[in-house]
């Protein structure tokens, strides 16, 4: 893992002192909330509506069992006994004073952790797989790079006011994990013909109001060049992008409007001024930081297969979540874990001060001491011996992380929604826990297979629901939640912006529509082996819409 | 009939608060400073800009209320969640310590 030095302490160090004078000025008036809003939110406080929140970042959603085991006693001591994951793979604290805030962020840098840059118009937390050093299929770790942007984006002097937010998100293997192409920069670390790490770029994707696929711009980028082009990207931005309207200040809409071959040349011109800088990466560089994230010397644990056949056979159970949560690893002998924050009914992302000291110990006994924050709102465990999956298993039973539905229809991304966001327009947690109640049976779901629902509650769309194979957004219409649904929306390589399927559907009518689609889905499939996804892609909207809204026809 | 009340969070924790008849932030909106007209309504809105310049509470806001018996029912499902607490944790927010209003 990445180690503070001397400058990262000192920086972070610095900027809490800071934080705590600018607190103290506000607390006795001397600041106003107009003059301190923006300093409270560079510091990753929001007000939300029932009291302050603290956004604290993690990077590339990378965590040890320090860590881990901080977040929780700041859970225990500051707040309500627990922390929200977010689909940014950070953690939340939803009841914090403002007057202790100071003492969290001290606590935050005592484990190398921070909450900057995790609000405001600048380059937020640097996102990548979450299975980043371990997959099987990776062709390069992306966290030290993600490393290098986030040391190169923090406080950049240059980048600190930008038109709107700015957020990078990176994957080392073709199997896009970290939905690169919704993000507004988005790398693609591969290698070429030649065996030359490099980077294919993307510009321009994104959420919100207006959801965008992002463009190719550069199907290989040499390693060195990652931040004079990143520079040449985010400068390009920085002076053409919209600052009249907030709605359409971010990139995706300067792509959009400018054109993909136009904005390309502009950023070309700019690269080719700077590309020479002290911005080009030297080797010894990246090897430096590369080394933090050598991979762990794994001790060889071939017994562990053989051992394995006969636990699956005498648990039904554990053999279900072996078969769900658990995926290749690089190293045979090893899997890598996910732990399912989607307990059936539970609050998506939610983990209690316990849950995170559980996953602190067993990270540290079992899987080196590593711990991952997932985009999809769960904990990973990276490298476990496949000869611990039994005892792992059996200790994440203990406090409910045993869940066996990682990439099923009950591994819901949600949103905090209008039960705690002050942005949110309606509920999204109670609409996740009822779909995950009414799914929950562990053989129904199998047979459903593959699915990703996704559900915001508002516009901005922090659920994801664009890229959810079923996306549910809920809006205000007429004083009452009112949920639109998507189908066929995907934040994978074969990145799609679901399809609104028609009218919205009422607090009561949701759960029933979303079965509704769901059985459509299994009458139509091919087989069990074509996912839902793949079956609307086949057929496109209109047997879902037929089963949605001849139904609704019929009954009136 | 919709009424309305001054309702803000408190600067220090971003406890959710609303300005009582006394004059005084109150944690819960049972006495809350109710306006019926106009003027009343424009007062409501003065005695937010002086809280916020005393540095008492942010993020101050006239809002619409329901009076139902001795109740205060806010309007809007928003002001309402803020009234109480997160719908999904009812063992958090005011609702935990006060289980009676829904």
């Amino acid at each position: 893992m990445y180690r503070y030095d001397e400058f990262d302490h000192a920086f972070v160090s610095a900027r809490v002192e800071q934080f705590k004078d600018q607190v103290e000025r506000r607390l006795s008036g001397e600041l106003t909330e107009e003059q301190f809003r923006p300093l409270r939110l560079m510091n990753g406080v929001y007000l939300q509506l029932h009291a302050y929140m603290l956004r604290v970042a993690v990077p590339y959603g990378t965590l040890s069992s320090r860590q881990m085991h901080k977040l929780a006693h700041i859970a225990r001591r500051y707040d309500r006994g627990y922390g929200h994951f977010t689909t940014r793979q950070n953690i939340q604290y939803n009841w914090p004073a403002l007057k202790d805030i100071p003492a969290v962020l001290d606590e935050l840098a005592s484990v190398e952790m921070h909450a900057l840059q995790t609000s405001g118009n600048c380059i937020r937390n640097v996102t990548a797989d979450h299975f980043a050093g371990a997959a099987a299929d990776e062709v390069g770790d992306p966290r030290p790079y993600a490393e290098i942007l986030r040391q190169w984006s923090s406080m950049h002097p240059e980048f600190s006011y930008l038109p709107r937010k700015f957020k990078i998100a990176v994957t080392g293997a073709d199997r896009d994990r970290a939905a690169i192409q919704v993000h507004d920069i988005g790398l693609h670390l591969k290698k070429n013909e030649a065996g030359e790490l490099g980077f294919a770029v993307y510009v321009g994707g994104g959420q919100g109001r207006t959801p965008m696929v992002a463009k190719k711009i550069r199907d290989f980028l040499p390693v060195e060049d990652l931040l004079t082009y990143t520079t040449a990207i985010v400068r390009v931005y920085n002076l053409s992008g919209r600052r009249d309207n907030k709605y359409k200040a971010r990139i995706k809409i300067l792509v959009h409007e400018t054109g993909t071959e136009e904005i390309t040349r502009q950023i070309e011109a700019e690269w080719q001024a700077i590309k020479e800088t002290d911005l080009k990466l030297p080797q010894e560089d990246v090897d430096a930081i590369d080394t933090y994230f050598a991979p762990p010397n794994l001790v060889q644990r071939p017994e562990g297969w053989s051992g394995l056949a006969a636990a699956r056979k005498a648990d039904h159970a554990f053999s279900a979540w072996v078969d769900q949560n658990v995926t290749p690893h690089k190293n045979p002998d090893y899997g890598v874990v996910t732990i399912s924050l989607k307990p059936i009914g539970g609050i998506p992302g939610d983990a209690t001060d316990a849950q995170m000291d559980l996953v602190a110990d067993i990270a540290e006994k079992f899987s080196y001491d590593e711990i991952r924050v997932s985009h999809e709102q769960n904990l990973v465990l990276p490298h476990v011996a496949i000869a611990d999956l039994r005892i792992v298993y059996d200790l994440l039973l203990t406090d409910g992380l045993a869940t066996a539905n990682a990439g099923l229809i009950t591994d819901i991304i949600s949103c905090p929604g209008l039960d705690y966001c002050a942005l949110a327009t309606a509920r999204s947690i109670p609409v996740a826990q009822r779909i995950s109640e009414r799914f929950g049976n562990p053989e129904r779901q199998a047979d459903i297979g593959e699915l990703k629902l996704k559900i915001s509650g508002c516009i901005n769309a922090c659920g994801h629901h664009h890229v959810g194979h079923i996306g549910i957004l809920g809006v205000e219409k007429k004083g009452e939640e009112l949920y639109q649904i998507s189908l066929g929306g995907s934040g994978d390589e074969i990145c799609t912006i679901g399809d609104i399927t028609g009218r919205g559907f009422s607090s009561e009518e949701i759960v029933d529509a979303i079965e509704t689609i769901v059985d459509r889905y299994l009458e139509i499939r091919t087989d069990k082996e074509e996912t839902f996804l793949a079956t609307y892609r086949r057929v496109g909207a209109a047997p879902f819409k037929d089963a949605l809204y001849s139904e609704v026809a019929n009954a009136a | 009939m919709s009424v309305k009340v001054l309702t803000a969070n408190r600067l220090t924790d971003g406890e959710v608060v609303w300005l009582g008849a006394n004059g005084e932030w109150l944690e819960h909106i049972d006495g809350a400073l109710i306006a019926r007209h106009a003027e009343a309504v424009d007062a409501l809105e003065e005695a937010g800009k002086s809280a916020i310049k005393s540095n008492l509470v942010i993020d101050v806001n006239v809002i619409d209320v329901e009076e139902r018996g001795t109740d205060l029912y806010p309007v809007r499902l928003r002001e309402r969640i803020r009234q109480l607490g997160p719908t999904i944790r009812l063992d958090l927010g005011k609702q935990a310590e006060k289980p009676k209003a829904a």
